[in-house]
């Protein structure tokens, strides 16, 4: 049988479709664009993590209060004499782990959800459903808002918070294609074969799905920047002194009218990241989408 | 009576009850999670003081010895016959409160709206006339500049410019309602609504961009070219209108967005809407103020999900007649 297909003239295989997306992405001025500043700005959180920042981000030096930016203090003092480029740096870590935790589990508990509803139906399906519209049933700062109410205050249930919100958005975005993969001919040959299902779910339509949720992951994390700095903005995220970009405007709005880059750095530091994020989201979404040709 | 049950509007209003009933159960259980009572929250520290025999007659009164089943139908019940509760800090009913802050909300809300469709749509016409033009990368970059500034961030800039450079803060000497004083009440809700309605834009924008680019490569639209039909007539009543149903589901959803994300908006301008009545439930704990108006928010959310639903139906005859 093995030798009998050897021996006709088996299509070539194209290369990867991987590394063909991955030119498409860095060739595209959004994608590249995006590419470059999400680099920065993790750079930045990595920096933050190992302890590079020039200062301590929350030591205070009452001497050197509200210093204008200069070379000593790029982005300035704050009110406590911290040094407002070092807060930026520890606030983007700290966004960024947020952020990325809550993705993750969202997408983790979604997709297995949506894709679970869409292949096995019936009893799954049910369940599933009614909890995602439950949870569609509320605007999603609001929820965010109660959860991260409801749980004692760290960065983790911050991000869990987050990540429930974002649960019914991998479930509907991965559950759809589910339902047109589930009948198509390499998924029934491949029950046939007696390929036992978690393989099939995990080495069949996984692969399907991955441009999708990839796609879905890289927006979700320009929402959750967003919504952990909104929290935080009104009071509800990582508790004091621990630097959020979200409590540094907030404490930075009865300072703006006089020391205006208070207001002004780590706004723009969460410009920055969320360009970053979209922009590389909107070439993902050009780079992978199949109508565009896998070997192209 | 068979054809009503099977009447697609009909298993929509089922579905939106069954819904409903789940969000209740959720905001229950959630908001019960968090750790002390009633009691607590009444009395705060000098709960601890009280005797086991004041406390068990505490929570008899306030139904707490019950089981937890029993405690949840008897609260659905309460918020069925339109008892929502009582704030003691705010010495009023939450009905009451909430009488005075949604309609505040819902105002905001529908004038942040329509400034997303002015500035949304226009620019998406702009980025359709020309794809991949120059006016399309304008408009693209206002649509990405839209959806990366936060409103908090937009909110705080543009409160302390305005208070800088024209000394003026509508909101200082106390928010007029509508029905109170109009025009300082629209005055006062101006810039609230333009950073709401900045921020609408961009998905709004981007809807209506990619509906008008696919509705305009249709034949009909080349058919009424072909006619000599005027640019901007077609552009608005051959494209536009075929391209609305999409544009006017993202504003339904934007909209409904609203009623909880205008929360931070309503907090920087001091605006007394529903968002700014959960967050000073939570801030001052009264967790029952929190779980009422959470509910009602998310009736009104769904109320209004629904209502978009039927808006395209009336917009659409095509979905009328599926």
């Amino acid at each position: 049988m093995t030798a009998a297909v050897a021996g006709q003239q088996v299509p070539v295989a194209a290369p990867p479709a991987r590394t063909a997306a991955w030119r498409r992405l860095l060739r595209s001025p959004a994608g590249l664009g995006g590419a470059v500043l999400v680099a920065l700005v993790v750079a930045a959180a990595g920096a933050a993590l190992l302890g590079l920042t020039p200062y301590d981000p929350i030591a205070q030096h009452p001497q050197a209060r509200l210093q204008q930016p200069s070379a000593d203090y790029w982005f300035g003092t704050d009110q406590f004499g911290r040094d407002v480029f070092s807060r930026c740096l520890a606030g983007v870590a700290n966004s960024l782990r947020v952020a990325v935790v809550a993705v993750f589990l969202s997408a983790l508990v979604g997709t297995t959800a949506g894709v679970c509803a869409g292949f096995y139906g019936g009893k799954v399906r049910g369940p599933v459903l009614a909890v995602t519209n439950v949870l569609f049933a509320f605007p999603p700062l609001l929820l965010a808002l109660t959860l991260a109410a409801t749980f004692t205050r760290n960065w983790l249930t911050i991000a869990i918070a987050i990540a429930i919100v974002y649960v019914p958005i991998f479930v509907r975005v991965s559950r759809g294609p589910v339902l047109s993969l589930r009948e198509t001919d390499f998924i029934k040959a491949a029950r046939v074969l007696g390929i036992p299902t978690w393989r099939i779910l995990l080495r069949h339509l996984l692969p399907n799905l991955a441009a999708i949720v990839i796609v879905q992951v890289t927006l979700s994390l320009s929402w959750a920047v967003l919504t952990e700095a909104a929290l935080s903005f009104l009071g509800l995220g990582s508790p004091p002194p621990a630097p959020s970009l979200g409590s540094m405007v907030f404490d930075a709005k009865i300072l703006a009218g006089t020391a205006w880059w208070n207001l002004a750095a780590p706004g723009a530091v969460i410009v920055v990241f969320v360009v970053g994020l979209n922009l590389l989201g909107d070439g993902l979404r050009d780079a992978l989408d199949p109508r565009n040709g896998r070997n192209a | 009576m068979r054809s009503i049950a099977r009447h697609p509007l009909f298993r929509r209003l089922v579905e939106t009850a069954l819904t409903l009933f789940g969000v209740a159960v959720l905001v229950f259980t959630t908001l019960r999670a968090i750790p002390g009572d009633e009691i607590t929250a009444t009395l705060g520290t000098e709960a601890a003081g009280l005797s086991p025999e004041q406390q068990e007659s505490l929570r008899a009164y306030y139904g707490l010895d019950q089981p937890l089943v029993l405690q949840f139908f008897s609260w659905l019940g309460n918020v069925l016959t339109g008892n929502l509760g009582f704030s003691r800090r705010a010495g009023a009913s939450v009905v009451e409160m909430t009488a005075s802050a949604l309609p505040v909300t819902l105002e905001l809300a529908v004038l942040a709206t329509i400034v997303g469709l002015l500035i949304g749509v226009p620019l998406a016409m702009l980025s359709a006339s020309r794809p991949n033009g120059i006016r399309d990368g304008f408009g693209q970059l206002v649509g990405l500049a839209a959806l990366s500034v936060p409103n908090f961030l937009l909110g705080a800039a543009l409160l302390t410019l305005i208070s800088k450079y024209a000394h003026y803060n509508p909101n200082a000497q106390g928010f007029a309602h509508l029905t109170q004083d109009p025009l300082l009440n629209l005055q006062q809700m101006l810039f609230p609504a333009l950073v709401l309605g900045f921020g609408l834009a961009a998905p709004i924008m981007r809807t209506a961009r990619s509906a008008l680019l696919e509705v305009q490569t249709q034949d009909f639209v080349r058919t009424a070219r072909g006619k000599g039909v005027a640019p901007w007539r077609l552009r608005v009543r051959h494209v536009l209108h075929n391209a609305l149903n999409p544009i006017v589901t993202m504003a339904g959803i934007q909209f409904g967005y609203l009623l909880g994300g205008a929360v931070v908006v309503e907090q920087i301008f001091s605006v007394p809407g529903i968002g700014r009545q959960v967050l000073a439930g939570i801030q001052q704990k009264e967790y029952a103020v929190v779980q009422s108006t959470v509910l009602v928010i998310a009736t009104t959310f769904v109320v209004v999900n629904l209502l978009t639903d039927l808006l395209y139906r009336v917009i659409d005859p095509r979905v009328r007649a599926a």
